[in-house]
């Protein structure tokens, strides 16, 4: 049945993470979720909730506070026989993790010159904005993105969040996955039934001609609001959603920006050294001849994510931002 | 191979102690894991191996012992001083010497090296540069063969430095919670790299996994026999689903913490080393012990280092004649092929 014909509905995003999870822990019995919390409690977030009632506490496991362990043992699990989801509360504590994925989990596959596989998928959170300050704010999928041998999705809508951790959980390799947490409860369309979305296939979000902002989760409603915006005063703005950072669709982003010959890459990770830094110059590198003005990057201001809301809105960029950034770009004043 | 290392293979150990081919089937691994090393050794010496090794001579009675406990199916996890435990669980010496020169033919097609070995056919999930790494991915294996009911035990082999990470002490604790069928192998060589494990770790070694309520014995790393009759019966415990254990080994470790590892007297003396090899060595200990009790001629022993050294010999030979990687194969392997979505 194509996609179009299906019954659509509509539910959040955290709905269409359980719906996936839920999906994948019947169709296959080696998918198993472990991490601190995902039982009874159903995470902070209440993303899992109803999860071990249908599975039981040997699916859904709690754990103890021990990311490195749980991480590593999904390691040892994955190569053994077994798909684990690895529940990582805060995307800020993947800095206790990055032995067991950099130097574990990415180079099993390679380092053993393709005897052992690691499919497993670690999921965990990004964003600012929840008013949790430095350790629980931060968005660091760009540190997992220069890692060959992982794969990372940062999935933007519900139907993306749902189809992608579908294809996480069926891919042979380390997945890790993160989803924006102020994004759980918003809502979109997503069909009945089984899908799933390929990885490093880009999405257009919204088609235009003058510009194109390249954007990642949270901050692809942001540019949609920014290109809305734009629309107002007659600019024509294409909203392209990479939806994965590792594998990245080059082709897509370049072809987008050959067509419009402006681009902007927004991201919500650390603007320095960041996601866009490396989206900005596979554009530049692949369409200079077609570019009429420089790919600019927006990334989250370079400072510790600050607790005050009137500090910690700052830091975010927004769709004023955006706006008056391809307005610039496009020539107007 | 050696009957009684096939009778084991097929499941059927002899009782402990009875059976002098059990225990000259352990002579002959232990005098083909030090015969390896010396080769490799010399091979590094005259510049034929690239990068370096970490050589067990001295720890051969800790490999043999465990791993002489284990079925092929059983899992281990190694470390970067591994070659011991590869050989000891059932890797072939050609294919270790391939990888250690960064040949094609290698255990991990030259993209692994001396630290890296792995292996699936011999339930090798691989030895871990990283002192430590390996804990949690040996107690993930243990928890994965508890949850699929296929009776595998996981041994998890580390160093006494390796009581110095975190990562360690939080995989212990959910072996211990969920009962898993681990056994967790601690050489306690004395030297973390090149300092005495006194001066980094405070308290008794054995008293760490004892806080979490595991099972702990300590052995003379230096008797095979013991370390086998302790290691089976913790084996098989694990294995009858009572729980993870803690076996640390006293043992030592001849040469240096590499083979660039010359110099050695600020950190240790000739006294000392000299008292290990002289009145500890795992070899000796077993053919003095075979001699007295099963009248074992010295000939026997010479038989069996001869052919061990023969099989070495060739090993090594195979593995300078071997080619290289193509260099195409640079960029295979970073994914492992996955269906489409």
């Amino acid at each position: 049945m194509s996609m179009q014909n299906r019954p659509m509905r509509e539910i959040t995003f955290g709905e269409a993470i359980r719906e996936a999870l839920a999906e994948e822990l019947r169709r296959d019995p080696r998918v198993f979720i472990i991490g601190e919390d995902v039982a009874e409690a159903g995470t902070p977030f209440k993303v899992l909730s109803g999860l071990v009632q249908e599975f039981g506490p040997e699916r859904i496991m709690d754990s103890p506070i021990s990311e490195a362990a749980i991480t590593g043992m999904g390691v040892g699990a994955a190569m053994t026989g077994m798909r684990p989801v690895v529940d990582i509360m805060f995307g800020d504590f993947v800095t206790l993790v990055m032995d067991q994925m950099v130097n574990q989990a990415a180079k099993m596959h390679y380092m053993s010159g393709g005897s052992w596989k690691v499919p497993m998928v670690l999921r965990t959170t990004m964003g600012a904005t929840r008013r949790s300050a430095a350790q629980h704010s931060q968005s660091l999928h760009a540190l997992l993105s220069h890692i060959p041998g992982l794969k990372v999705a940062i999935p933007s809508t519900p139907y993306d969040a749902k189809g992608l951790l579908k294809t996480a959980i069926r891919d042979e390799n380390p997945v890790v996955f993160f989803e924006d947490k102020m994004m759980y409860r918003n809502k979109g369309l997503v069909p009945e039934g089984e899908y799933t979305i390929p990885f490093g296939v880009a999405d257009v979000k919204r088609p235009g001609s003058d510009i194109t902002i390249v954007a990642t989760s949270s901050m692809v409603a942001v540019a949609l609001g920014a290109a809305d915006k734009l629309a107002e005063i007659g600019l024509s703005a294409e909203v392209i959603d990479p939806r994965t950072t590792l594998p990245l669709d080059k082709e897509a982003l370049i072809q987008s920006a050959k067509k419009t010959s402006r681009a902007i890459v927004v991201d919500e990770g650390y603007e320095q050294y960041g996601v866009t830094a490396e989206i900005a110059s596979v554009i530049a590198d692949g369409a200079f001849y077609y570019l009429d003005a420089p790919v600019k990057r927006m990334g989250a201001m370079n400072v510790p994510i600050p607790f005050s809301p009137v500090l910690e809105d700052l830091t975010v960029p927004t769709e004023q931002a955006v706006f008056d950034m391809a307005k610039t770009l496009c020539g107007r004043v | 191979m050696t009957d009684a290392m096939d009778k084991r293979a097929a499941g059927n150990p002899p009782a402990p102690g009875m059976d002098v081919e059990l225990y000259l089937g352990m002579y002959e691994q232990m005098a083909k894991i030090r015969a390896f090393e010396n080769k490799v050794n010399e091979l590094y010496t005259s510049a034929k191996m690239p990068g370096l090794s970490h050589l067990y001579i001295g720890e051969e009675a800790v490999a043999v012992g465990v791993c002489s406990a284990l079925t092929r199916e059983d899992y281990i996890t190694s470390t970067h001083r591994g070659h011991g435990h590869c050989l000891a669980k059932g890797a072939q010496v050609d294919r270790m010497f391939a990888e250690l020169l960064g040949k094609k033919a290698g255990y991990c097609a030259g993209k692994g090296g001396s630290m890296h070995i792995a292996d699936p056919q011999s339930g090798n999930l691989g030895a871990n540069a990283i002192v430590g790494g390996s804990a949690a991915i040996a107690t993930g294996a243990a928890l994965a063969a508890k949850k699929l009911g296929n009776g595998r035990v996981v041994v998890c082999f580390f160093g006494e430095g390796a009581l110095g990470q975190g990562l360690l002490y939080e995989a212990m604790n959910m072996a211990q919670l969920w009962k898993l069928p681990i056994l967790y192998v601690c050489e306690n060589n004395q030297y973390n790299e090149y300092t005495h494990f006194r001066e980094t770790a405070a308290g008794e070694l054995a008293d760490r996994p004892k806080a979490f309520g595991i099972h702990t014995e300590t052995v003379d790393g230096q008797d095979v026999r013991l370390v086998y009759e302790t290691a089976q019966r913790l084996v098989e415990r694990a294995r009858r689903g009572e729980g993870p254990a803690f076996l640390l080994c006293e043992t030592y470790r001849y040469h240096g913490h590499h083979v660039g590892d010359i110099d050695r007297s600020y950190y240790r003396s000739k006294e000392e080393e000299r008292y290990w090899q002289e009145q500890r060595d795992p070899l000796k200990t077993l053919a003095d012990w075979l001699s007295g009790a099963f009248q074992v001629h010295r000939s026997a022993f010479e038989q069996i280092e001869n052919s061990v050294r023969a099989e070495v010999e060739a090993g090594a030979e195979f593995a300078i004649q071997a080619p290289f990687p193509d260099l195409s194969e640079v960029t295979e392997h970073v994914y492992a092929e996955s269906p489409d979505a």
